[in-house]
């Protein structure tokens, strides 16, 4: 196999998918309930606190406006996490992928596993998320349920995404680069807290690069009732960033595994 | 028929030869092992031998199957046990054999059925249900033992099995590999501990700076490598009498430190020489596969 051809993909990926899902069950309540605490105060902090002092945001209360960028961004840093400390941890400290790797299981399999259940976990976040944003009533659109299918997309994105930071980390502490450099500002300039077009015209054009910009142009329209505007387009933008990162991933993860 | 047979690898890394020119063949039902210092090359060529990273030349057979090519179905009749543990920390005893066996694709069913064997075997039937972290470090290796036989292999890789266990759990890893060598499995093992070699391997060939330098049975590489006798003095003023001495009576000398090892066919004079060296300790055995290692691959430390 060349270091560049392209992913295996193939179905043995799910036996080690099904090894992470089996560790996630043992500890799913806490993980969950640490998934949603960080997002739910900043909806409850930031939606009351600031949105009281606030007229509306882009036509809404600000709480409903921040809501879709908030089931955004935790998606985004769920996978993120797991695609990065988690996958790390599996990969070096613990020798996991060294362990299946002796099993007629090849590297490409295991990142496939790595990226599905990071988007898999990231999911579930996002879906937390959601319920909060309906049982508070901030969002009653039945097109808000479309947003469950825009969550795998963002899950893949930046799980994909991850993973090659990951195939380039030798230490945990290399990940805040990707923290200080992408996630951050993907945070404060992708729309999640106020609108993008609010940005001085650089950061507004840095921030249509951004993924995390057309995951929240999607989702934002659907928790408001409405049809979000070139969506085609947003999506094909996350699943080009999905296809580069996973790509990217493999064969870093070739190159720093398979030598 | 071999189940293994590698000829002519060769890896490098920066500019370095790691593996120089390995060839073997390993038949059904052999213990061969792979001796050498830190560093010879032990470890990468199973690695190349299991498929994980592609040799810059030569060839590899695995169970009759093209290497790198056909490595992951090779790998489905072949078990592992890595030098370093990596059992997985997050399941039980139990978990892990379960887990494991799903990534050869084995049904439900047909693991669950195996699980109890395998810690029988394992002789960690009591602990099923306990977490890796309240295990010793002997149960690990039996347990990572248990792993690599959840498939049911014919070929059995061991990297170092026995390294960092007290005699104890040595012995016992040592009798379970006995019994697989007698139920027929295959057995491929790398070790730098000589008594383990001399015990368990029919054929073995001593790797060094990514060569095998000798090869054969523990037997025959004693008898074509190194005199039959070692008498090894120390004490005051050994290194005296080792001039004076010894050189003349001992076919070879070998000083290490404060230690004088005098290798000969007849160990007669050099103990009735030393029998009048009141200040001298010293003692008389048989060479073994160590000396035969020492001699080929030096003294000095390998990092």
């Amino acid at each position: 196999m060349h270091i560049f051809s392209p992913p295996s993909m193939s179905l043995r990926f799910v036996p080690v998918w099904r090894r992470n899902l089996l560790v996630w069950r043992k500890l799913a309540v806490p993980s969950i309930l640490g998934n949603l605490a960080d997002p739910l105060i900043y909806v409850l902090g930031l939606g009351y606190g600031l949105g009281s002092m606030l007229p509306e945001v882009g036509g809404v209360p600000y709480i409903a406006f921040l809501a879709a960028g908030m089931v955004c961004s935790s998606t985004m840093n769920s996978a993120t996490f797991e695609a990065m400390y988690s996958a790390f941890s599996r990969m070096h400290v613990q020798h996991t992928w060294d362990a299946i790797m002796n099993a007629p299981v090849d590297l490409d399999d295991v990142v496939l596993a790595e990226l599905a259940w990071a988007a898999s976990k990231s999911v579930l976040s996002g879906v937390a998320i959601l319920a909060v944003v309906w049982l508070l009533g901030l969002s009653g659109s039945v097109l808000s349920l479309w947003v469950i299918a825009l969550l795998p997309l963002i899950g893949l994105t930046f799980g994909a995404l991850a993973l090659a930071v990951t195939a380039m980390a030798r230490s945990y502490d290399f990940f805040m680069y990707y923290f200080t450099l992408l996630v951050t500002p993907m945070n404060l300039l992708c729309g999640v807290f106020f609108p993008v077009e609010q940005l001085p015209a650089a950061f507004q054009a840095v921030a249509a690069f951004l993924p995390l910009t057309h995951a929240v142009a999607i989702a934002r329209p659907l928790l408001l009732g409405q049809i979000p505007p070139d969506a085609v387009l947003h999506a094909l933008v996350l699943l080009a960033y999905a296809a580069a990162g996973f790509y990217a991933a493999t064969v870093l993860f070739r190159r720093r595994l398979l030598k | 028929m071999a189940v293994l047979a590698a000829r002519n690898l060769r890896k490098s890394y920066g500019g370095a030869e790691v593996v120089a020119g390995v060839s073997f063949a390993i038949a059904p039902g052999e213990c061969f092992g792979l001796l050498g210092p830190n560093g010879a090359g032990k470890t990468t060529t199973l690695r190349l031998c299991l498929g994980l990273t592609d040799p810059d030349h030569g060839s590899i057979e695995l169970m009759q199957r093209p290497v790198p090519g056909e490595a992951r179905p090779a790998r489905a009749r072949v078990g592992v046990v890595p030098q370093m543990d990596n059992l997985d920390p997050d399941f039980t005893v139990g978990e892990n054999l379960l887990v494991y066996g799903r990534y050869f694709g084995l049904s439900e069913g047909a693991i669950r059925a195996r699980i109890p064997q395998l810690l029988d075997f394992a002789g960690l039937s009591a602990r099923a249900a306990s977490q890796i972290q309240t295990l010793s470090g002997g149960m690990k290796r039996r347990l990572t033992l248990a792993r690599a036989l959840i498939n049911d292999p014919d070929l059995i890789f061991m990297d170092e099995p026995t390294t960092g266990l007290d005699p104890q759990a040595r012995h016992l890893i040592w009798e379970r590999l006995k019994q697989l060598l007698a139920g027929g499995k295959t057995i491929v093992l790398t070790t730098h501990f000589m008594e383990e070699a001399e015990r368990l391997c029919a054929r073995l060939a001593i790797m060094d700076r990514g060569r095998i330098i000798t090869e054969g049975s523990p037997r025959e590489l004693i008898l074509r490598h190194i005199e039959p006798h070692v008498v090894e003095a120390h004490g005051d003023g050994v290194m005296d009498w080792s001039d004076r001495e010894a050189g003349k009576l001992a076919s070879r000398l070998e000083k290490s430190g404060e230690t004088v090892f005098c290798y000969a066919a007849d160990p007669a004079p050099l103990l009735s020489s030393l029998a009048n060296q009141g200040e001298l300790r010293y003692l008389h055995r048989p060479a073994n596969l160590e000396d035969v290692f020492l001699k080929l691959t030096g003294r000095e430390l390998r990092d």
